[in-house]
């Protein structure tokens, strides 16, 4: 039997800071995680999040193989714009590259400003759905009655074909959502609280 | 062991105690810590039941009888669960029974930061008070408190409760949080380091093990808390957008977030709980609890493992197909350890002479009933199976099973037990006994049904339902009522104790207790171990 000798103080001191440098580690953690989390999403396509990326399509397509795409244009309450995709879906071939055009008005009286974001469903064609240009995160003030025209430049990777989760799809939708905006910061959570109707369509 | 029992009663003679005051606000004793952290509990509890109490009422028939407002109920919900969570079940067990009883069975005079001890415990009692103000506040418009469940997902828990009442809750959760860890890295840094000399870490008793294991869940799982919650935070009031699809966020991360917290949590809930169970079938069947080393190793993978399965709280957010296997797969492995411990349990019991008292009813009950919740964990860990069943009674079914059913009753178990070595007071048998009959036949009652009802499409979180639903719902709520009755039971066997002329021996459970408590006074000297206990080489220590 050993007995070890009775010096807790200076080992108890020890103890207790790696146990605090592990606590604060995880709150680190969890703060990285926002960034970390937002990078995965971007990396992998996670969750609907899609690439977005210059190069043109790499990997080979089958003759004739396409991806039905749907356009769903929302605008968040608070912001009144109207706003819609020159066409409702395209027929997308796979590595092909397509441009379609989206129509964003200013139906108030005053300028008013907002900021898009995106996503696609079914949320694992993230990965496969590649933007080379679009308009999202970009603030764009509008005068009233003010139209303009923005392009999204897309493919869609015809390396989804090989994975097992997404090779039987056929169709697709990317879903666009623009907030009312001030200083590149949304202002929707405080409008909402007024009471509006929440996820008015416009199209 | 003599020379601890000898120098127990050396203590005894010169032992000061400090003024009321003093000892009951400005306490730096473990015991006085533990006993104020299970009145709290208690108090807390008390808080929780009522509003399980409302709940069960309303649920009784279809229709709204007592809410007018159903996002009132939602805030008895949401109530409901933070308290019995966070200021009833971790105070108890942990604070309450940890504090207690760790120094007194690894052979420690005390905590090792006792003044810790002290904030920790009363930055608990800061967040029940900030808990309970946010029930009076306005949470979603038009409706006091916070509505939002115990999970307080944005967006509802961002854009769709303006009011401070989430405020409030998040910073109940930061306190209580905050108490937690510095809780947490008391005991990690007195179980390392002051244990009694002969006492190696597999000598030590398995509450002991317990209660390291949780401390150190705790402290790997509520920062993560701490910083989701303070995401939460500065979304709500400062205009980030962590969680806001507004500003590129995303509301799945603080799914993510929460329950990488949230499952550790059901572990730090049950884990001492396992701890608890061991030692009173070992003491009530007298032998040595079967596979001492498989037991305390059960926990620790427990534990580990229960770090890496957060996501089957998720299967319905769109996760693809091989990241549900994994996650499918992960969960149904901690069924592994959890049935070594279980069949561990029944294996000391198998062949020992074993007395039925009144705390074995409760540990005998409780191994029963964690099996049942344990039973439907693994039916609801098949994604599969799970996206049918997410959020509905059948869930509410199963956490119950497992933590009201599961915790609570070893709550009493350990009251139970340890009543004598705390008090010196003895609860009359005959009230533990007709309690814990009351406590499984009402819990039975009352969450059993709620299978049938979860399975037949009732979802949580709903103050009214369809006709359909109405009569196993009305059973329930007498299965409610008979819990109930219950704990006027229990209080009126405390109070019998205390009127009651019988002191409890030292050792009231006679041979099979083997811990070091029972070589100590009851009620224990103030302070205890001045003279180090050396811990031999005896089989069936633990």
């Amino acid at each position: 039997m050993t007995q070890t000798p009775p010096a807790p103080a200076r080992n108890a001191g020890r103890t207790a800071l790696a146990c605090a440098g592990f606590a604060l580690g995880m709150l680190g953690l969890a703060f990285a995680s926002a960034p970390l989390y937002d990078a995965f999403c971007k990396a992998t396509g996670y969750d609907g999040t899609p690439r977005q990326g210059a190069a043109p399509a790499t990997a080979a397509a089958q003759p004739g193989d396409a991806m039905l795409v749907h356009f769903d244009t929302n605008v968040a309450p608070g912001l009144p714009w109207k706003f819609r995709a020159e066409a409702r879906s395209v027929e997308a071939k796979l590595g092909e590259t397509q441009t379609v055009f989206f129509k964003v008005r200013n139906a108030a009286s005053v300028p008013t400003t907002g900021i898009a974001t995106f996503n696609v469903q079914p949320g694992l064609m993230g990965g496969y759905f590649v933007k080379v240009e679009c308009f999202c995160f970009k603030e764009q003030t509008l005068q009233p009655g003010e139209t303009i025209d923005v392009p999204v430049v897309f493919y869609v990777d015809p390396a989804l074909r090989t994975d097992s989760n997404t090779a039987h799809l056929s169709e697709m939708t990317l879903s666009y959502t623009y907030f009312a905006s001030k200083n590149g910061q949304p202002v929707t959570a405080a409008l909402t609280s007024q009471g509006e109707a929440a996820g008015r369509r416009d199209f | 062991m003599a020379t601890a029992a000898a120098h127990a009663g050396h203590d005894a003679h010169h032992d000061h105690k400090p003024s009321f005051f003093a000892r009951w606000f400005l306490s730096t004793n473990h015991k006085d810590i533990g006993t104020l952290y299970l009145l709290f509990a208690f108090c807390a509890g008390m808080v929780g039941a009522f509003l399980s109490f409302g709940i069960r009422m309303e649920m009784e028939e279809p229709g709204l009888q007592y809410f007018s407002n159903p996002q009132t109920y939602n805030v008895f919900v949401t109530g409901h669960g933070l308290i019995m969570v966070f200021f009833m079940v971790m105070p108890a067990l942990i604070g309450g029974f940890g504090n207690w009883f760790v120094p007194l069975m690894i052979g420690a005079p005390d905590m090792a930061f006792p003044r810790m001890n002290n904030i920790s415990f009363w930055l608990t009692v800061a967040g029940f008070m900030s808990l309970v103000c946010s029930l009076f506040v306005e949470g979603a418009p038009g409706a006091s408190g916070a509505g939002t469940g115990w999970t307080v997902y944005p967006p509802l828990s961002a854009a769709g409760h303006p009011g401070p009442a989430v405020d409030f809750a998040i910073f109940a959760l930061h306190l209580s949080g905050a108490g937690s860890i510095l809780g947490a890295i008391n005991f990690i840094t007195t179980i390392l380091n002051m244990r009694a000399p002969g006492m190696t870490l597999h000598k030590m008793p398995l509450f002991a093990w317990a209660e390291l294991v949780t401390a150190f869940l705790l402290l790997l799982s509520l920062p993560v808390l701490a910083g989701a919650i303070t995401m939460l935070l500065t979304d709500r009031n400062f205009g980030t957008t962590f969680f806001d699809p507004a500003g590129g966020g995303d509301p799945i991360l603080w799914q993510h977030l929460f329950w990488f917290f949230g499952h550790p949590e059901v572990y730090i809930m049950i884990l001492p709980a396992f701890g608890i169970v061991s030692h009173i079938i070992a003491t009530f069947s007298r032998k040595p609890v079967f596979g001492y080393l498989a037991m305390a190793y059960a926990m620790v993978a427990i534990g580990v493992v229960g770090f890496v399965v957060w996501a089957h709280h998720m299967y319905t957010v769109g996760l693809s197909l091989q990241t549900q296997s994994y996650f499918v797969f992960a969960t149904m492995v901690i069924a592994v350890p959890t049935g070594v411990k279980i069949f561990s349990w029944i294996a000391t019991m198998w062949g020992g002479s074993i007395r039925f008292t009144a705390a074995m009813h409760w540990a005998v009950g409780f191994i029963f009933l964690f099996t049942v919740g344990g039973v439907t964990g693994v039916v609801l860990a098949n994604s599969a199976v799970d996206k049918y069943l997410h959020d509905t009674y059948y869930v509410v079914a199963h956490f119950h099973y497992v933590l009201s059913l599961g915790a609570v009753f070893i709550i009493f178990a350990g009251v139970y037990y340890w009543f004598p070595k705390m008090t010196g007071h003895m609860i009359p048998e005959w009230a533990g006994k007709l309690h814990f009959w009351l406590a499984f036949i009402g819990a039975n009652v009352l969450f059993f049904p709620m299978h049938f009802l979860g399975l037949a499409g009732m979802p949580r979180r709903y103050a009214d339902y369809p006709e359909a639903f109405a009569g196993w719902h009305k059973v329930s709520t007498y299965g409610g009522h008979i819990f109930g009755l219950g704990m006027f039971v229990f209080v009126i066997g405390v109070i019998l104790a205390f009127r009651s002329k019988e002191r409890a021996a030292d050792n009231p459970w006679g041979e099979g207790a083997t811990t070091l408590e029972w070589t100590l006074s009851s009620p224990p000297p103030f302070h205890q171990f001045e003279t180090l206990p050396r811990i031999v080489d005896e089989p069936g220590h633990h």
